[in-house]
């Protein structure tokens, strides 16, 4: 395993050695010590190699990720995984703000709770949050699935467009455009799957599900306020 | 003057000032849709612009250079300080940021081929980065928008600036449209939306608000690209010295200032000629900032919005920007609006030179399109000839100025060499009225 420590080294080296690594690498794992909130740690990863970082990260660690897995062992600070392409990204504390923002695949899991616009834009991430998220979640969310096993707060899913919504607590309220749907077997298997892979011991059966009800996809003045 | 059937004289109907025809029609239109009306462009009401400002050429204090033989310089770098690749441009007219999906495939390759033939840049739009787009220009600029359409760390790092939108001259404070009958599959596919669709643009970032924010957004992008590519901050001429000053705390490398007159695919028309400035009017205040950041030069400012000749490149740079951007007068040079397509226009109830609704995704020149039929009238490789000549005339005009002038570079204009002809452009250039020494609130602040 290697070692960085961000108390001695800078954030430009340790992203500097971070994206240099390739497919072919044999620095497989890494561990960075000390990140102290410092922002922007672990982020344009794009190699298959594994990140643990001890602490709590600031703004956009793991930002755009590609391939690579990258835990963090407190919890992360706003925009946490933004962008993601593909890969794995792990939160053993709290996600504060815009936690997988616009992320366009991979796999976010943040085991304590999300604060508010979780998920918002997403574009084909799959999120697994095991505790609650906060108000304006999956706002204009597109695609990819979102799995809460707590709460959601205010307007969920407000202006969503063809992202899946799961939900195995209360929903404070829907955003505009937002409903419950039918859960059908299509959709316990990818919940099945998804609690699977984000550690979660939940029970598919238990949570409802919410996407878009279509009505703003074209201009309507009735929908407008 | 008519009589009635008695013989008194009646007096000439008059239209009203207030409800003129234009006016009336719009109401007529709302009351019958229930909806507002929707359009491309930037402002089209009487703005004071840079037809207001002359130059004053030499004289006996001030000798000029000899026409096509003395040197006159055009190039501008931007970016150099922080990105270890800044960007060099041969001539300081870059093509703004329009979108694939606003405009069809071959629109951009144009854009691209006619920018790189002139040496200079061309920018990406809400909708990602083409391989078309980036096969065909030298330097490309990918905008980084509230929607991260097509977002993707690999076009981030294939790009040679990354330009941060923040606002929209034709739009302060507004989100994108396309509206469904330009989301073809391929549009749809880069945007990661359904088919057909009406697709709105989120009017701010998903993950950032404010300038602290915005300064970590900008370490972010720089640690993904190595700290290689410059970074740009493009904000609307909403309140140009402040956006200014925090955008280049915040650590932007250039600053892209766009005016009301800079255009838009498609937004409310009551947006387009009611929120924003003037791009004459936004221009000193931004100076003015960089200036007492002492970081004139240094950070690079970018204007654009209603650009249309080497004279208001001229005019802009003497009022001390380094480079200016075009959108509407690049489309145009192109070939849209042309009179050719005259009765298509009328077909579509509109005439050549007043065509905007580009969001329908109707242009006769299939240029504003993704109709495949209307795009086969465009051909890219004519198109691009047409912008490089086009620049290539803006640049010798601005050379021009700059000589009659005595200046052997275009960024050696100054406002010194300029006078302008109304009150409201002197106040907003801040150079003398013509005949006097004088402009308003010349010992004022913005």
């Amino acid at each position: 395993m290697q070692t960085y420590d961000l108390s001695t080294g800078s954030l430009r080296e340790l992203n500097a050695t971070l994206h240099a690594q390739n497919e072919a690498t044999n620095q497989t794992t890494w561990e960075i010590m000390n990140p102290k909130g410092a922002h922007a740690i672990a982020c344009g990863l794009d190699s298959p190699i594994e990140v643990t970082v001890r602490g709590s990260t600031g703004y956009y660690s793991a930002g755009m990720n590609q391939q690579a897995t990258v835990n963090i062992t407190g919890s992360a600070g706003p925009g946490v995984a933004e962008n993601m392409m593909s890969g794995k990204v792990v939160i053993d504390g709290d996600a504060s703000q815009y936690a997988g923002a616009t992320g366009h695949g991979g796999l976010l899991v943040v085991k304590g709770n999300a604060s508010s616009r979780c998920g918002i834009s997403m574009k084909g991430i799959n999120i697994v949050v095991h505790g609650n998220i906060g108000h304006m979640s999956a706002f204009m969310a597109q695609s990819g699935n979102m799995v809460v096993c707590g709460d959601a707060g205010e307007a969920l899913g407000d202006s969503c467009y063809e992202a899946r919504l799961f939900v195995r607590g209360s929903v404070k309220s829907l955003g505009a455009d937002c409903e419950e749907k039918e859960m059908r077997p299509e959709h316990l298997e990818i919940l099945r799957a998804l609690l699977t892979e984000g550690e979660c011991d939940a029970k598919p059966e238990e949570f409802k599900r919410y996407g878009s009800a279509r009505n703003l996809y074209n201009f309507n003045i009735d929908n407008a306020y | 003057m008519s009589n009635d059937d008695s013989g008194i004289p009646r007096t000439t109907p008059r239209q009203s000032a207030t409800f003129s025809q234009d006016v009336n029609s719009e109401i007529r239109r709302a009351a019958a849709t229930g909806i507002y009306d929707i359009r491309g462009g930037g402002a089209k009401r009487k703005l004071p612009t840079f037809d207001d400002l002359l130059f004053l050429g030499a004289s006996i204090s001030r000798y000029p250079l000899e026409g096509y033989r003395e040197k006159c310089d055009t190039n501008v770098s931007i970016g150099g300080l922080n990105a270890s690749n800044p960007i060099h441009l041969d001539i300081p007219i870059t093509i703004a940021g329009m979108s694939f999906g606003a405009l069809s495939g071959p629109a951009k390759e144009a854009l691209g081929r006619g920018a790189s033939e002139a040496g200079t840049s061309t920018t990406t739009g809400d909708g990602g980065m083409t391989p078309e787009e980036r096969g065909h220009s030298s330097k490309l600029v990918y905008q980084y928008l509230p929607s991260r359409y097509g977002m993707n760390p690999d076009d981030l790092r294939k790009a040679d600036a990354i330009e941060i939108v923040v606002g929209q001259g034709a739009k302060p404070g507004g989100g994108g449209m396309l509206l469904g009958q330009k989301i073809s599959d391929r549009v749809a596919s880069m945007r990661n939306l359904p088919k057909g669709i009406d697709q709105r643009s989120a009017c701010r970032h998903p993950d950032w608000t404010g300038p602290d924010d915005l300064e970590i957004k900008i370490l972010e992008l720089r640690e993904i690209t190595g700290w290689k590519v410059p970074i740009y901050v493009k904000v609307a001429g909403a309140r140009p010295y402040y956006d200014t000053t925090l955008a280049v705390k915040a650590g932007a490398d250039a600053i892209v200032l766009d005016g009301m007159q800079g255009g838009t695919a498609a937004t409310q028309d009551v947006f387009i000629e009611h929120v924003g400035q003037p791009t004459l009017a936004i221009i000193r205040p931004a100076v003015k900032a960089l200036q007492d950041l002492g970081m004139h030069r240094k950070v690079q400012l970018i204007l654009s919005g209603g650009i249309r000749t080497g004279a208001d490149v001229a005019k802009a740079m003497a009022l001390g920007a380094d480079a200016v951007a075009i959108g509407t007068a690049a489309l145009i040079a192109l070939g849209d609006n042309d009179p050719k397509w005259e009765a298509e226009y009328n077909k579509l109830g509109t005439t050549a030179g007043a065509y905007d609704d580009w969001h329908e995704g109707q242009d006769p020149a299939g240029i504003t399109t993704q109709d495949p039929e209307l795009m086969k009238r465009f051909d890219p490789i004519e198109g691009g000839r047409r912008l490089r000549n086009y620049l290539k005339v803006m640049t010798l005009e601005a050379q021009t100025i700059a000589r009659a002038c005595g200046k052997n570079h275009l960024h050696n204009l100054e406002p010194e060499d300029l006078v302008a002809l109304t009150m409201e452009a002197a106040a907003m250039a801040q150079v003398p009225l013509a005949g006097t020494d004088w402009w308003p609130g010349k010992t004022g602040l913005f």
